[in-house]
């Protein structure tokens, strides 16, 4: 099991929380809150080491399309990029909702 | 009707049928209550989780695989837990267990006042979490002590929908539960066919077989010999008018005895059973009660 933590400029707040998955098999957990400071923090809890690296593409990624100040808490198990991709794109939707 | 229309108009309410087995935990509370009346008790933001987890290696999830709401039921006061099956197979640790623990105590509380809190269970759960060992042990049997102390005031109601189904000391509660709904998805029973054919060998049960595991613990097997009181096809819509069925037609003044409380009567089911000759699902059906689907 790994913490792996990533940090990104943000340009605007966002209005409220927002929970999405499961850390189900292949699957993960999102909890979105808005950030305290203006930026973006990101805590990555996964059962798989060794793939930081691999966080850091998908986040970097995502994060370059979306800048709200958000501070996400990740618990993965065993997610993979195109899961992980599709769960913070439904968290950063569940922000309209 | 000639089958060509009658296959269409199956598929159509095929179709219209929301699937409740597809739904997560949140979800199904959602479509079991009012519109609108949704409130959830440590949710995931609370973040009161698995302590024992992560010292096994183990992401754990923020709401530890129970979701708790209040909300109505038809307007009137109502508390449900949800188990989340996707995460761990829907075990009972310390803290999930603690967490329906709880919530039917307070409604015990509430209750036992004279404020009616109407308590509905969706179980969908393998039983203990084994690496929470004698920790959610001890929940479930605050669990059973619950539902037995709180169904004196008012029904409890559960649900197995499936696909896990309802397993270990969780299937006693279920069993425990005044009122059970399931699917014909839904599986009920102590050990779960995997751990049978384990521990007993292949020749014993073949954990492979669905036709077989169905026949002796599936819903309509369960239903048919009297361990639940609907059977219902996989539909949100359905399961949450019939949750509140069994609240309104409840006889609150003489009620049946509970099963758990016809001792006699159960012996005398299992002493017309020869265990060296076991009857298969079918011929069980007409040895104890033959009861069609509703």
């Amino acid at each position: 099991m790994e913490k792996i933590q990533f940090d990104y400029p943000a340009l605007h707040s966002v209005p409220q929380r927002v929970h999405v998955g499961v850390v189900g098999s292949g699957d993960l957990e999102v909890l979105l809150e808005p950030s305290a400071d203006a930026r973006t923090h990101v805590l990555v809890n996964t059962s798989v080491d060794g793939f930081e690296a691999t966080w850091k593409n998908v986040l970097d990624r995502f994060f370059a399309r979306f800048q709200g100040a958000v501070s996400i808490e990740i618990n993965d198990f065993g997610a993979t990029p195109g899961t992980v991709m599709l769960r913070l794109a439904q968290a950063v939707e569940g922000l309209r909702a | 009707m000639n089958t060509d229309a009658a296959s269409r108009a199956g598929y159509r309410r095929f179709l219209e049928r929301h699937s409740f087995i597809e739904m997560n935990a949140r979800e199904r509370v959602r479509a079991v209550l009012d519109p609108g009346t949704l409130r959830e008790m440590l949710g995931p933001f609370d973040r009161i989780k698995s302590p024992w987890l992560p010292l096994q290696g183990i992401v754990a999830q923020a709401d530890d695989g129970v979701v708790l709401a209040r909300g109505t039921l038809d307007g009137k006061p109502a508390v449900i837990a949800a188990i989340e099956s996707a995460y761990q197979g829907g075990s009972m640790g310390e803290v999930s267990g603690a967490k329906i623990a709880a919530a039917l105590e307070l409604a015990l509380e509430d209750c036992a006042q004279g404020r009616l809190i109407l308590p509905v269970l969706l179980f969908e759960t393998g039983g203990v979490r084994l690496q929470e060992a004698n920790l959610g042990l001890a929940a479930i049997a605050e669990i059973h002590a619950a539902i037995i102390a709180l169904r004196r005031y008012v029904p409890v109601v559960g649900v197995i929908a499936g696909m896990v189904g309802c397993f270990g000391g969780m299937s006693l509660a279920a069993a425990l539960c005044t009122h059970l709904i399931v699917t014909p998805q839904a599986r009920l029973g102590m050990n779960g066919p995997e751990v049978i054919e384990q521990e007993a060998g292949i020749e014993e049960m073949d954990a492979a077989d669905r036709g077989l595991i169905w026949s002796l613990i599936g819903g309509e097997q369960r239903f048919a010999t009297g361990f639940a009181d609907d059977l219902l096809e996989d539909d949100a819509d359905a399961i949450a008018a019939a949750v509140r069925k069994a609240f309104s037609t409840a006889p609150a003044s003489a009620p049946a005895p509970m099963r758990s409380r016809q001792v006699e009567r159960y012996r005398e089911l299992l002493r017309s059973i020869d265990p060296n000759q076991p009857p298969d699902g079918e011929s069980l059906r007409r040895l104890w009660q033959p009861r069609r689907m509703t």
